[in-house]
């Protein structure tokens, strides 16, 4: 990382210290703000974060690790999550997840090369009526088939 | 709107006795602040509601406990990180009914002696985060929220709060160890978040259902509410129903409804086994479907995945397996590993590598993570592999046709 870029992400993350406050409670909201920014949050994010809030580095690491929404690798600039659970596998979630690896030519769990998509599975997503589901990053999409999920898939950018 | 969906997730028009029953916006949080908060704890016990999250202890209990504490700050939790699989209704009355879940937690912050209420929301709802965020300040311009609430001394307000994709915070002491922001990891109990909560204070952490049911017992009055349901379950519930059915969706039905009765109601046919409460929950075969849903009988959080006949229930159990072994904590040893070990076994009988000691050996294992896991995920996960095992052998372990193990089992 060039030193502009940590200056820039150290104000970064400042700005959300402010605004959520100077707590260990906060530090929920400020990886979340971070990771919806930059996709992950890199090892100097984690050292910044755990400087502002006055907490070793590990305990961000720790609470970052624990939820499977926040990442500290680095992913795609897009995250596709599809639902796994029972009812969303009851209504052939498993042609989707074919169609959708064919097309993007990657597995569930990797990132396409282009660094556009990262696919994960995701559990229950509460649209368990409305099956198969994915959210795109925050974005739900519901009654998916092949043809629509692979379509939906191709147009972000 | 970013957020907009594109698929009818909202229904115009539902109907239902208690919840979904007519509701002028306001109504509750005028008439409660005039009155004393022991009138109001009466109304909720002569209620007879009780958490509507799964667990159904009674709302006025955990209310009067956390008023009796004695602290300078209160807290009032809304517990919206509903992950257990086949549950949606809290996506619908925060979409459609988010007045009923706010004012809900208005009443009761004015009851327990609260200041400060938080919303802990699922990250998979975060597209509602936007619209309940506004919601608040429409409340707050009228002054339902806020300083001197409609001009009285009860100063409110609520706050949102986004979870981050585990399962195991909608368990009450993980959810508070998120929001101080920390591992969703449970803890002891006790001592119980009614006595030492969110940072230390006592805190009253409440389903969203529950909180929705509120506002209709304070302006309509216990006894009204204690009309529907049975003498033990009070009111109605909500029942996320989905799977094999004509009619997927919400549906609010009074308590000590028969699984016949929603099945019929559902448009569900040729139904070989329903899925009560979610993964957590019981299978219950065909031979049970006269039993009631209440408190009495099976108690659930709502969850109904209704499955019929082409249904492989080995490919189901091995489903909710999978889904626990990802979804436990990892702290306690009996959930941590007892989980995996579950999975093993259903992988090796869908492999037909198995010997019936060994499945019995398991199931005893699971009734030691019954009682020996410390939050009720590791208590409640064997259900389903005890459940399913036990009343779907003759499909799992004696027939040799496409749904035994000695057919190609699985995806």
């Amino acid at each position: 990382m060039l030193v502009v870029e940590k200056n820039a992400l150290s104000e970064e993350i400042e700005g959300y210290v402010n605004k959520y406050g100077k707590d260990r409670s906060s530090l929920l909201p400020v990886l979340q703000a971070i990771q919806r920014k930059h996709s992950y949050i890199n090892d100097f994010a984690q050292q910044e974060v755990a400087r502002l809030l006055d907490i070793h580095p590990v305990e961000v690491f720790s609470v970052i690790s624990f939820y499977s929404f926040l990442h500290s690798k680095p992913t795609g600039r897009n995250i596709v999550r599809l639902c796994q659970t029972i009812s969303c596998d009851m209504a052939n979630k498993s042609k989707v997840v074919q169609a959708i690896e064919r097309e993007l030519g990657i597995k569930f769990g990797e990132t396409t090369k282009d660094n556009r998509i990262t696919l994960e599975f995701t559990n229950c997503i509460g649209m368990c009526d409305q099956g198969p589901a994915m959210i795109v990053n925050d974005r739900v999409y519901t009654k998916l088939d092949p043809e629509k999920a692979v379509n939906i898939l191709n147009e972000i950018k | 709107m970013k957020t907009q969906l594109e698929n009818n997730i909202i229904k115009t028009e539902r109907t239902g006795p208690v919840l979904f029953s007519p509701y002028k916006r306001g109504d509750a949080i005028k008439k409660a602040v005039k009155q004393k908060r022991e009138d109001i704890l009466f109304e909720i016990k002569d209620s007879g509601l009780k958490g509507r999250g799964g667990a159904g202890f009674p709302t006025s209990t955990k209310w009067m406990l956390t008023a009796a504490a004695k602290a300078d700050k209160k807290f009032i939790v809304c517990n919206a990180d509903e992950g257990e699989p086949g549950t949606f209704k809290d996506r619908v009355l925060l979409m459609e009914y988010p007045q009923l879940v706010f004012e809900g937690m208005v009443v009761g912050g004015y009851t327990i002696g609260a200041q400060t209420g938080i919303v802990y929301l699922r990250a998979e709802y975060e597209y509602m985060f936007e619209q309940l965020e506004n919601y608040l300040a429409n409340m707050r311009e009228d002054n339902l929220l806020g300083e001197n609430i409609l001009g009285t001394d009860f100063s409110f307000d609520i706050s949102i709060r986004l979870g981050s994709g585990a399962y195991v915070c909608g368990e009450e002491t993980a959810l508070i160890e998120s929001l101080e922001g920390h591992r969703g990891e449970p803890r002891n109990r006790p001592p119980f978040p009614v006595n030492t909560g969110y940072m230390g204070y006592p805190t009253s952490v409440n389903n969203v259902e529950t909180l929705a049911a509120v506002p209709h017992i304070i302006t309509k009055g216990g006894s009204w509410f204690k009309k529907f349901g049975t003498d033990k379950s009070t009111g109605s519930k909500l029942f996320s129903v989905s799977g094999d059915c004509e009619r997927p969706g919400v549906y609010e039905l009074p308590w000590g409804t028969s699984i016949n009765e929603l099945l019929e109601i559902v448009g569900a046919k040729n139904t070989k086994a329903v899925q009560v409460g979610g993964a957590s929950g019981i299978c219950v075969p065909r031979s049970q479907f006269d039993r009631k849903l209440g408190y009495e009988d099976i108690p659930t959080g709502g969850s109904v995945i209704i499955f019929n006949e082409s249904r492989n229930m080995l490919h189901v159990l091995k489903n909710f397996m999978e889904f626990f072994v990802e979804e436990s904590c990892g702290q306690c040893t009996p959930c941590r590993i007892g989980n995996i070990k579950l999975l093993e076994g259903v992988e090796m009988i869908e492999r037909g590598e198995f010997t019936f000691k060994y499945i019995n050996t398991l199931k005893e294992l699971g009734r030691t993570m019954q009682v020996a896991s410390k939050c009720g995920l590791g208590q409640s996960s064997p259900n389903s592999f005890i459940s399913i095992l036990e009343n779907f052998k003759d499909e799992i372990f004696h027939t040799t046709g496409t749904n035994g193990f000695n057919g190609k089992a699985g995806k």
